[in-house]
């Protein structure tokens, strides 16, 4: 399928697609800062540039209840003055650096990087170093950025009925942990978010012994060292730095079911959502053993057991597939995906799912199909070195849910190690009586929206 | 076999900070005479190749609008003795990566092959290339995934507004339509159509080939003869040049969102006229990537009316243009439009500051050599040069270009690309107070 048929037909449900990555060792140094920063370097000179992250250990799933968006929203004001520069600054000097720069900010993360030539690291990092403590929040600035991140919401979620749906179906897959609350934010309370709430969020949690620095590219780990050390190391650590108490999930004994009805729903589809659990330090098999699930089940090849029977043979799905990411604070979801062909109900799409589940684990899995997915995931470890910027993301997203640098140093080896039986034993664990959340995507019953 | 490999070396000056080397592009000539330009380097096993065939889905006739598009989405059904899923599994057990993708001006080949088993890669590419199987259910099954992509299409803002956009400037021409086909001319394809939209598109003819990555010319001379070698070498003749119909005003497209997608521009600028690198650097200025375009700043930064604005050159081959994007909500968007105007009328009339052109041009000469990471971006890039007719040498040079932009040649070019009066805005939600025409 043409990859942008089938990003088309996921309707913004993939978070990330499967991919078969596992991530090469490579040559990476770790050390930390006597006020706590960790730094992680990931040394790579076929590349011109050089990537320069700081990821703060703390998303939206850490917010105060009843603000939901201010991590996201104080990210936004990340790049408004200091007391040193003036709004603008940040970005300005980046591009005249021929550099680029942006930020993200996840239930678990928040994280802030920059592209540039190496020999510019030291500069990036005295900018990085000036916004960890000395944003200076203006009021009139504040509202300007409010009513920039509604104006993100509304083109991100309230355009589209996927992202709504995609959030009504969180709401209710976590019962009690801050993963139901979405990272943008609900418009209510986003509309309600003072410059005192973003300082606050702010004073808290960024601090250099809650920051990770991962540096990627054509820099040796001790220039590294020495330029962290001049901008980074003056910054005191903070002393009341609060640990990430989350509130947990109870044990889930109910299905639950969404219906979301919505005129510009163009393709519905049914999805079954589970929780599952995510790579924990030291403790990467179960995990592992889903990655191959969620590909054995419903990796978008025409291998797949899903692709192979509901799209191929009994041509009932436009698109069938299984997601799963390992990587998180936790707990993980597992999610199946039907887009039925005009004329398979959604009931009938949702009964397929779970044929196809009864089918894994009453056939179990095709051994050849198997060492195939086990050879892409090896290979994965070749090309992945090849881009190195997403190589520092990844690592960077490994380190802020928890994982050391041995655990994911030892993850290739992790997936290698998976046999088949692993994945049967996962696979029975994980549909062995699980409380879902079915979400039906679908069309008012009188739908008129113009073609 | 006699190999006659014509291999030109051409060591490229591109200085790449901190890695202290050049870059270093090979001119190769296959055996069958298929040209290709190589930067080798060997320290990961694979490498990746980007064959483009120019033409793209503009080539469909026009009562077989889609041919291309579905065609592209059926290489990877099956081919030679391989059904879908024997094609599938092949391709699994070689860990190897194939993407297939069609364009208005290109359909796009890009493959990652392993060291360790590229020839059986490259056999099962040539397979999927030059002796697709076209089944009958492949082509329903795919027929299907297309039609409720068409679907999508005309229930999201961004596709509809752009859609509209192309429709009311090209008319009749293939740009004036989209690449997908609409529900009525998709269903009516036939296999033929299909076939003869495979014979059309993919020739020896117009491919132009990048690759970086494990493999020496004279390897990479053998390997893209293998691919490519059973394709016809002629190509049929492309479409005649698209001219921008559309006058300045307001299309307003009604559709229930609580926020407007506006997709607006008007005609542009050629690749060789005397004073593109201006209109390039102008751009820049106007409404460039990063945070610090004149558009960025007036409509986000100062006045929090959209979460993200730009405005891009799009050099289509056959009728250049100056387009831009935002989504405002339906309150905010006439006054964000008055602030997309009034910019355009005050660089038109002003040009820009030597500040901004100085930021302008540091950011554009820093952020071109960071561009040439990987292998994959370095074929993708040797690729897209070739098929913009650009000579080796553009790397070494395209930068002193730039420098070389001057206030003047900015105000020049300013006053004779930028016309407020003639920008044409495509609204698609429920904008307040702003009326078409107007």
């Amino acid at each position: 399928m043409l990859r942008h048929v089938a990003t088309r037909l996921a309707l913004g449900l993939l978070m990330c697609l499967p991919a078969l990555a596992a991530q090469a060792a490579g040559k990476v140094t770790e050390f930390f800062l006597d006020n706590g920063l960790q730094v992680v370097v990931i040394a790579d000179d076929r590349t011109p540039a050089v990537t320069h992250m700081v990821w703060y250990r703390v998303g939206a799933a850490d917010e105060p209840p009843g603000l939901s968006g201010v991590a996201h929203f104080v990210e936004h004001l990340m790049f408004k003055a200091t007391d040193d520069r003036p709004t603008g600054e940040f970005s300005r000097v980046v591009e005249a650096n021929g550099g680029a720069d942006n930020a993200f900010v996840s239930w678990d993360y928040t994280a802030f990087f920059q592209r540039v030539a190496a020999d510019r690291l030291g500069l990036m990092m005295q900018m990085e170093a000036d916004r960890m403590r000395d944003l200076v929040f203006d009021p009139a600035e504040v509202d300007t950025e409010r009513s920039v991140i509604l104006e993100e919401r509304a083109q991100r979620t309230d355009s589209s009925a996927g992202a709504l749906f995609n959030e009504q179906m969180r709401a209710a897959l976590f019962l009690n942990h801050p993963y139901r609350i979405p990272v943008i934010g609900w418009r209510h309370e986003m509309e309600r978010l003072s410059l005192e709430d973003v300082r606050a969020f702010y004073d808290r949690w960024y601090h250099p012994n809650n920051a990770i620095l991962v540096v990627a590219g054509a820099v040796s780990p001790e220039t590294v060292r020495a330029l962290a050390e001049t901008h980074y190391g003056p910054i005191p650590a903070s002393a009341d730095l609060p640990a990430r108490n989350r509130p947990t999930e109870p044990p889930q004994i109910a299905d639950r079911r969404v219906a979301y009805a919505d005129a510009r729903v163009a393709n519905p589809y049914v999805t079954i959502q589970m929780l599952a659990p995510v790579r924990e330090p030291g403790n990467q098999t179960e995990a592992a053993a889903l990655v191959y699930l969620a590909e054995l089940l419903g990796g978008g090849s025409q291998s797949s057991l899903m692709t192979r029977r509901l799209q191929v043979e009994e041509e009932r799905a436009l698109y069938a597939a299984a997601f799963y990411d390992p990587t998180g604070l936790g707990p993980s979801t597992f999610s199946l995906i039907n887009v039925p062909v005009p004329g398979v109900s959604l009931q009938e799409a949702e009964a397929d799912l779970w044929r196809m589940v009864d089918t894994l684990l009453t056939e179990g899995i095709d051994t050849d199909h198997f060492a195939r997915i086990q050879f892409q995931i090896q290979a994965g470890t070749i090309y992945e070195q090849d881009n190195v910027q997403s190589l520092a993301r990844a690592w960077g997203i490994e380190l802020a849910s928890g994982l050391g640098v041995d655990d994911i140093q030892a993850w290739p080896a992790v997936l290698a190690a998976v046999t088949p039986d692993d994945v049967m034993d996962a696979a029975r664990r994980l549909f062995d009586d699980p409380a879902t959340v079915t979400g039906l995507l679908q069309r008012p019953e009188t739908s008129e929206v113009r073609p | 076999m006699i190999r006659r490999i014509a291999t030109a070396l051409i060591a490229v000056l591109l200085a790449l900070p901190a890695a202290a080397t050049t870059l270093e592009i090979k001119d190769v000539t296959s055996p069958g005479g298929i040209k290709a330009w190589l930067v080798e380097d060997s320290s990961i096993p694979f490498v990746a190749l980007e064959f483009w065939f120019v033409g793209g889905s503009t080539l469909d006739p026009a009562q077989a609008r889609g041919a291309t598009h579905l065609m592209m989405g059926l290489l990877e059904e099956g081919s030679g003795d391989l059904d879908a899923q024997g094609f599938a599994a092949a391709r699994e057990s070689l860990a190897a990566s194939f993407e297939f993708d069609s364009a208005r001006d290109a359909v796009t080949v890009s493959a990652r092959m392993l060291t360790e088993n590229r020839d059986q890669a490259a056999l099962l590419l040539r397979n999927a290339l030059t002796t697709p199987r076209f089944d009958a259910d492949a082509i329903e099954r795919v027929r299907a995934q297309v039609l409720a992509m068409i679907e999508g299409n005309a229930r999201d803002p961004d596709a509809i507004a752009s859609t509209t956009f192309n429709r009311l400037a090209y008319g009749d021409h293939p740009y004036g339509s989209a690449q997908e086909g609409t529900i009525d001319s998709v269903s009516a394809l036939t296999r033929d159509d299909i076939v003869a939209a495979h014979r059309a598109a993919l020739t020896r003819g117009r491919v132009v080939v990048g690759a970086a990555g494990d493999i020496t010319p004279e390897d990479l001379g053998l390997l893209i003869d293998q691919i490519l070698g059973g394709l016809p070498a002629d190509a049929p003749p492309r479409p005649g040049r698209a001219d921008f119909a559309l006058a300045g005003g307001v299309t307003v497209v009604e559709f229930p969102s609580p926020q407007s997608v506006a997709f607006f521009g008007h005609a542009g600028i050629e690749r060789d006229d005397p004073d593109f690198f201006a209109a390039f650097v102008l751009n820049q200025i106007l409404g460039g990537g990063g945070f610090r375009s004149r558009l960025m700043e007036e409509v986000r930064e100062a006045r929090g009316l959209t979460y993200g604005i730009g405005s891009f050159l799009s050099l289509a081959d056959l009728s250049p243009a100056l387009l831009g994007q935002f989504s405002s909500s339906n309150d905010l968007v006439g006054q964000a439009v008055a602030v997309v105007k009034d910019q355009w009328a005050d660089l038109a009339e002003n040009g820009v500051s030597q500040e901004e052109l100085d930021d302008a041009i540091r950011y554009m000469t820093g952020e071109y050599p960071l561009r040439f990471d990987g292998n994959g971006t370095i074929a993708s890039i040797l690729a897209a040069m070739q098929s913009d007719g650009l000579p080796m040498e553009y790397i070494t040079n395209r930068n002193s270009y730039i420098a070389a932009v001057t206030r003047d040649d900015v105000r020049r070019v300013a006053a004779r690309l930028l016309r407020p009066e003639a920008l044409h805005f495509v609204v698609v939600g429920r904008p307040e107070g702003l009326s078409p025409g107007n």
